[in-house]
């Protein structure tokens, strides 16, 4: 008797709130980035699932371009946040509004 | 009837990996030094690698081990070391309602979206072919046949990807990079 998949997607949605709460209450740049991989791990978690008990291959697929397209967010935002921490001491997200926003 | 599933052997694995990968997540949701938030979303790392090992995705876990626990996971250690941030600074700590309300809003979106997934279409359980012989769709051989296969649209992403990725890189260098000589003379 295997495991059903709403196991599986719940576990997803607990991981996927985890990270709607760090990204929300966190103030560190790069603590909301870790929030947003654990958001990304969450979906990834979710894709497998649905692909492994639908029989259908495109989840592991989809999970690949996720993981690509996380390594090529991470390498940029690290970028920027480095390029932030050249011109102000504070990297703290409530002090960086030079966009106005 | 399902309760039982989780008392299998399958079941101990994936309880044992759904308690860590929480615990961990936790953590990286509430630890102050950002160093030790940084090592638990490792082990969150590790264990959704071994949920991916449970549900037959071979490949993925290991390539979830080396990029996501291996490479990224040094990329924010390397930056959070460099930033000199790995001391609790007193200056992040939270603030009342905004705390209140940013939790209390991801507990009801993800109430309601277990709601929907626990009350949908309950106990969808594995086709039994993928029981008996067991699928190897996760292994290196079964991604890559389905990956670089023409007739599929995969690898037209995939290719696109590789251009994805040269953009990042170049955008990486260009930001962290060394200045140019007339930003210097102006700062």
């Amino acid at each position: 008797m295997s495991i059903p998949l709403n196991y599986y997607i719940v576990l997803s949605m607990i991981l996927f709130s985890l990270g709607i709460a760090g990204v929300t209450t966190r103030r560190n740049p790069i603590l909301i980035f870790m929030s947003i991989e654990l958001m990304l791990n969450a979906v990834n978690l979710s894709l497998i699932a649905f692909g492994r008990y639908l029989g259908d291959a495109g989840g592991q697929m989809l999970t690949i371009f996720v993981m690509a397209v996380a390594a090529a967010e991470v390498s940029v935002g690290l970028g920027i946040l480095i390029a932030i921490f050249r011109t102000k001491d504070n990297v703290d997200v409530d002090v960086l509004n030079g966009l106005k926003g | 009837m399902t309760l039982q599933a989780l008392l299998s052997g399958q079941g101990l694995m994936f309880l044992f990996f759904a308690v860590a990968a929480i615990a961990s997540g936790i953590l990286v949701v509430i630890l102050q030094n950002p160093l030790r938030a940084a090592l638990s979303l490792v082990i969150n790392l590790f264990s959704v690698a071994g949920l991916y090992l449970s549900l037959n995705a071979y490949f993925l876990a290991t390539v979830q081990v080396i990029v996501y626990a291996g490479a990224i996971m040094v990329l924010f250690l390397f930056v959070i070391m460099l930033l000199n941030m790995g001391q609790a600074n007193l200056n992040t700590s939270y603030r009342g309602v905004r705390t209140i309300i940013a939790f209390s809003s991801a507990i009801g979106f993800g109430g309601l979206m277990s709601a929907v997934a626990l009350k949908g279409q309950p106990n969808v359980m594995l086709p039994a072919d993928a029981m008996v012989t067991g699928s190897s769709a996760g292994s290196v051989e079964g991604i890559g046949k389905v990956l670089y296969n023409p007739n599929l649209p995969w690898l037209f992403a995939f290719e696109w990807t590789s251009f994805l990725l040269l953009v990042a890189v170049i955008g990486a260098v260009v930001l962290a990079g060394k200045r140019q000589q007339p930003s210097e003379d102006k700062a």
